[in-house]
């Protein structure tokens, strides 16, 4: 019997416990700020990203660049929908633990934000977006690479950076461009790795190199001797590693151990000052690619840069750019739709195009940057050179437009005519039948087609005229 | 026992049943993210009651269990997703999953059958392991898991037009989507805890208890012990599939990094730190387990500061280590569980020189 | 060919390294069926205190082997005193406990372990300091270095020298007469307390060890390496039979081997359907057949009742 009681004492202690918790946090769920005709209007912008943990120096830098943007907005005073607005940001933690960004996410919604920025990892972005979609909250994340993330069909979801399929094409183009036949792919088995040697792959075998060898390694992994040894045999001349530096380092020293003269390639993962830290003398001539352009090269770089040092006193990590952006998107499309509801404003955030710091920002059909740009660079004397950006402007993604959109022509053209030698050659009913579809797909093709090259030519047009 | 005649049993079931219900709408005062964590904190006592029937009642330390709970994940995620294109029904899926975990069990059962204590550990992780990584791995060469990049979009369990996601207008009551799960999750864990406490009691429970004390003694007088260990690790087995599916349901997301090794430890660690073998301790294991990590959460950051001003160590460091340290103490000072059986404790004591 | 004495290397070095903490697992385990779960921690905490006490005699000018000398002894230090304080802190009170009871205490040892080093370390990976010159060597078209050589023969030696520590010592007369029987060996005049905490700090010592080798060959650490560490070594040991020196140090190098050969060799043998991603669980599926046909592993005693 005493074990009953305290288990009802138990549960009833627990349901305080959950009660007082709930009271604490009553403030920050009031009601949300309704335009009626008041002189202030609250926005509130959920932020998440990992605080603690392996990555909690990354997460430390998103908010940095969430709250710069923040206070950047309500210095400047926005007015929207006849109200002056005040930004306020809600951090929170995911620990990049899917499960605890599910239950943040679910918070950030009880709060009834406007917006999300964030989170930072696509493993917990993914499964977040699904409770801010069901709520009908925007959210744009800055770092979650993921191309998943995008393709959920969320009307709700967009990221201000290149997705792991553009860096992964990326990469795989400049394998052909360093004049090598063939490659040898190792990933570590996780959703960045996996999806970014995927995509090297396609773009590897797509211009005409070699895979002659697919090695598989772990995010644990100390020892990699034998892949390489592997490796080795097939006389591979250049490794991509999709993955991250902790292994990537001691990959790069062991492949010198064995006497592997060929070429290392590598993501974003590898791409950072730990890497040469962990991978020694053997990093020295190593490629790597970040997403985006090195700040030096844009346009506003520099001075977001200033800013963001004055402020805080700290260097950029990594995605604080892109998070400040995000942000900014956010913003820019409440004006535009010229009210915080998130019904109302949501339709414009497609719709952006924003000149942003890290890049004229506009989102496709699926909430992806469109043409995002990637950057090569080089480990020369234990530090990162930059090498060249690839892909991202305007004009070469127009012109790859047309250039489809002529095949597509084409293609189209050839088919109308197929149809019309089918026409003459049969007169039989059953061989009209089939002439008639098919001049009708030929037809349904040329108009295709020749839309494409409208939207093209207008893509070029938008282009030059922005240069 | 003494107060034990002004509380009769139906007063306490009425007492914990109003409680079980009143529950989600109280913490949803607190948010739905409180909700969401006590959903986790039910489908966990929901794993560890299934555990306990193979650690608890026929004494099988298995490391390994996770893997039938992924087994359960993967088969809903499967069945209920845009990833193969099929959305079958909840009644379909929930047996096929337990029965899937259930062969998975009897799987691994067979050949461990001779294996004792510590040996049987090692193969039950590595069999925890070998699944996760097969999950992992089994993107190519035909796609069927979608590998590391785990599974979205699964449906959530609706019974005909009624969706457990979303919130839905009951009686007047608005119920938030976690809130229905806490509902079905408390109806599941009721229906493993009738399972648990009816086996308990039975020739069979009676027979893994045997087992457990002395499987050689149990053979003499001739239960057979082969059939009883493999129905262990099945019953078992199902349970951890049903809860995975739930788990993949509620979640929208799978992928292999919620299926390892420390998982399996986690569940436990829950079994063994509430006490094996009794049932209101292991609830109890499951509960503190989940609830703690979360409460520190939201209590470490905000004392630090109140107490010196500044972070001096940094929450989630601070987590793992007082989950860790109250694992040894609890051990140390209450080696059957924070709340074993009574017969357990009497064994204990007796034991003790 | 050449690849395959490559592999072979490979897997002989991999294989020493899982022997040399398989011993120590062993060690404990023999003389108590305990499994020490904390001891990949031991490890870890091992090639941290080297890397804190070589690094920092480094930059103050010691010549390198004596900064690597004082590194090594430094963490056998901390380690012996770390094994002894488990011991008594952690196990010694469970004794007559129930016997997961100790299981679940080490997990907790493991959690704890390892989020201390994480706030004393940081969260960050670390080089470890070059020791040995970097010495290459080759042979037949495979490449392999001085490290790796001594990696081999020091844990042939260790081996060897618990033999002799167990089989030609009094110490190791009474582990041994401990492991049969502890209260008939207390009966016998042996402190079976001063035994066991004996047991723990050579193992732990030899933990020690284990990471400044791991340490020195992969130049690498970081607080959570202890974890699959020890869990692969600890397969080595059960494959072995755990409680036997030999069979530790034969299951290491065997599960070397089958990793090295299985991530080089499988995805030909099998026409590409498996592949070095499946690495990791060659040695279960090697561990769960042998241990189907020989239930207490190649070399191990039939046990008792007492697991």
């Amino acid at each position: 019997m005493q074990a009953k009681l305290s288990a009802i004492a138990f549960s009833v202690a627990a349901a305080f416990a959950l009660a007082g918790c709930g009271q604490k946090e009553e403030p920050k769920a009031a009601a949300p700020a309704v335009p009626a005709g008041k002189p202030e209007v609250v926005v509130k912008l959920g932020h998440v990203a990992p605080m603690t943990g392996p990555q909690a120096h990354l997460g430390k830098d998103n908010e940095n660049g969430a709250v710069l943007a923040v206070e950047e907005l309500n210095a400047k005073g926005m007015e929207i929908g006849g109200a002056k607005v005040k930004f306020e940001l809600i951090n929170e933690d995911d620990a990049a633990d899917p499960k605890q960004g599910a239950i943040v996410a679910q918070k950030l919604v009880d709060a009834k934000v406007n917006g999300v920025i964030g989170h930072l990892n696509s493993g917990t972005t993914i499964p977040a977006s699904k409770l801010y979609s069901d709520a009908g909250v925007p959210q744009i994340s800055g770092s979650a690479t993921n191309p998943k993330y995008t393709q959920q069909g969320f009307k709700t979801a967009f990221r201000v950076m290149a997705n792991d399929v553009q860096q992964g094409k990326i990469l795989g183009e400049f394998a052909v461009k360093q004049g090598v036949k063939t490659v040898a792919i190792v990933d570590d088995r996780t959703a960045y790795g996996q999806g970014l040697a995927d995509e090297f792959r396609k773009a590897a075998e797509a211009s005409g190199l070699k895979v002659v060898a697919t090695e598989y390694t772990n995010d644990k992994a100390t020892d990699f001797k034998a892949i390489l040894t592997k490796i080795k045999s097939t006389k591979a001349e250049l490794v991509f590693y999709g993955g991250m530096d902790a292994q990537g380092g001691p990959m790069a020293k062991q492949m010198k151990e064995l006497g592997i003269k060929a070429k290392f390639l590598g993501g974003d993962g590898v791409c950072t000052p730990e890497f040469m830290k962990l991978g020694g003398e053997a990093t020295e001539g190593n490629f790597c690619s970040l997403p985006g352009m090195p700040l030096e090269k844009l346009a506003k770089g520099p001075a977001f840069k200033d800013k963001f040092t004055k402020k805080f006193n700290t260097e950029i990590q990594l995605y604080a750019p892109y998070v400040y952006d995000a942000v900014m998107v956010m913003a820019d499309s409440m004006k535009r739709a010229d009210s915080v509801d998130p019904a109302k404003f949501l339709p414009e955030v497609g719709k952006t195009n924003y000149d942003g710091v890290t890049a004229q920002i506009q989102f496709d059909e699926l909430g992806d940057l469109k043409g995002g740009a990637i950057s090569i660079y080089q480990y020369k004397g234990g530090k990162l050179e930059y090498v060249e950006t690839l892909g991202g402007t305007p004009i070469e993604t127009a012109k790859a437009e047309v250039k489809e959109a002529v095949v597509e022509v084409k293609d189209a053209a050839k088919a109308v005519a197929g149809a019309a030698t089918a026409v003459g050659k049969e007169v039989a009913a059953e061989a009209k039948d089939a002439a008639k579809a098919a001049t009708e797909a030929g037809k349904d093709a040329v108009k295709a087609g020749a839309e494409a090259v409208k939207n093209a030519a207008d893509a070029t047009k938008a282009a030059v005229e922005k240069k | 026992m003494k107060n034990g005649q002004f509380f009769r049993p139906t007063v306490s079931i009425g007492l914990l049943a109003t409680v079980l219900v009143a529950l989600p709408f109280v913490a949803a005062l607190g948010g739905q993210a409180w909700v969401r964590i006590l959903d986790f904190a039910i489908l966990y006592a929901f794993l560890a009651l299934g555990l306990n029937i193979v650690v608890g009642l026929a004494g099988l330390l298995d490391l390994g269990y996770i893997a039938f709970y992924a087994v359960g994940a993967y088969t809903w995620a499967l069945l209920a997703s845009p990833h193969f294109g099929l959305h079958w029904p909840i009644w379909a899926i929930l047996p096929l999953g337990a029965g899937l975990a259930c062969f998975a069990g009897v799987l691994l059962g067979s050949p461990t059958l001779k294996l004792r204590g510590d040996y049987l550990a090692i193969v039950t992780l590595g069999f925890g392991e070998i699944v996760r990584i097969f999950m992992n791995n089994l993107n190519a060469p035909i796609n069927i898991t979608n590998g590391p990049q785990g599974i979205t979009l699964i449906d959530p369990v609706s019974f005909g037009a009624f969706k457990f996601s979303g919130t839905t207008q009951i009686f007047g009551l608005s119920l938030s989507g976690p809130q229905k799960y806490y509902f079905l999750l408390v109806a599941l864990a009721i229906l493993v805890i009738i399972v648990n406490l009816r086996l308990q009691n039975s020739r069979i429970g009676r027979a893994w208890q045997a087992i457990r004390e002395d499987e050689i003694a149990a053979k003499a007088v001739g239960i057979n012990t082969r059939n009883l260990k493999l129905l262990a690790f099945a019953m078992g087995a199902s349970f951890g599939g049903i809860a995975g599916g739930i788990f993949s349901a509620m979640q929208g997301f799978v992928s292999p990094e919620s299926f390892s090794l420390i998982e399996s430890i986690m569940i436990l660690a829950m079994v063994v730190l509430g006490g094996m073998g009794h049932i209101p301790g292991v609830i109890l294991g499951a509960v503190l387990l989940t609830v703690l990590p979360e409460v520190l959460r939201y209590g470490v950051g905000p004392l630090q500061m109140a107490l010196f001003g500044k972070m001096l160590v940094d929450p989630e460091s601070l987590r793992m280590l007082v989950f860790g340290l109250a694992l040894v103490l609890v051990m140390r000072f209450k080696p059957a569980g924070l709340w074993p059986s009574p017969e357990r404790k009497r064994e204990l004591q007796e034991a003790a020189p | 060919m050449d690849i395959f004495l490559q592999q072979i290397i490979n897997g002989l070095v991999q294989g020493s390294i899982y022997a040399l903490v398989a011993l120590g697992y062993t060690m404990v385990y023999g003389i108590m069926g305990l499994i020490n779960f904390a001891h990949g921690e031991v490890v870890m905490i091992g090639t941290l205190v080297t890397i804190t006490v070589a690094g920092t005699l480094l930059k103050a000018g010691m010549p390198v082997a004596l900064a690597g000398m004082a590194g090594l002894m430094a963490a056998v230090l901390v380690c012996m005193a770390l094994g002894w304080a488990l011991e008594r802190v952690a196990y010694r009170p469970l004794r007559h406990a129930p016997r997961l009871t100790p299981l679940i205490t080490a997990i907790g040892m493991s959690i704890v372990l390892q989020n201390l080093a994480m706030m004393l370390w940081g969260r960050n990976y670390m080089t470890f300091p070059s020791l040995l010159p970097k010495v290459d060597f080759e042979l037949a078209g495979a490449n392999f270095t001085a490290i790796q050589i001594i990696i081999v023969l020091v844990s042939a030696a260790t081996m060897g020298g618990l033999l002799l520590l167990v089989y030609r010592t009094k110490l190791g007369m009474a582990m041994r007469a401990t492991a049969q029987n502890p209260a008939v060996a207390s009966l016998m005049g042996v402190n079976i307390n001063r035994v066991i905490a004996a047991a723990f700090v050579i193992g732990s010592a030899l933990g020690a060890l284990a990471g400044v080798m791991v340490g020195t060959y992969y130049e690498i650490a970081h607080y959570q390496m202890g974890f699959m560490l020890g869990l692969k070594a600890f397969t080595a040991a059960v494959l072995g039979g755990i409680g036997n020196l030999a069979g530790a140090m034969l299951g290491g190098v065997l599960l070397g081997l089958i990793e090295a050969l299985g991530a080089g060799y499988i995805g030909d043998l099998t026409g590409g359907f498996l592949g070095s991603h499946y690495q990791d669980i060659f040695a279960f599926v090697v561990l769960i057949v042998v241990l189907m046909f020989k239930p207490s592993g190649l070399f191990g005693e039939k046990t008792g009742d007492r697991a």
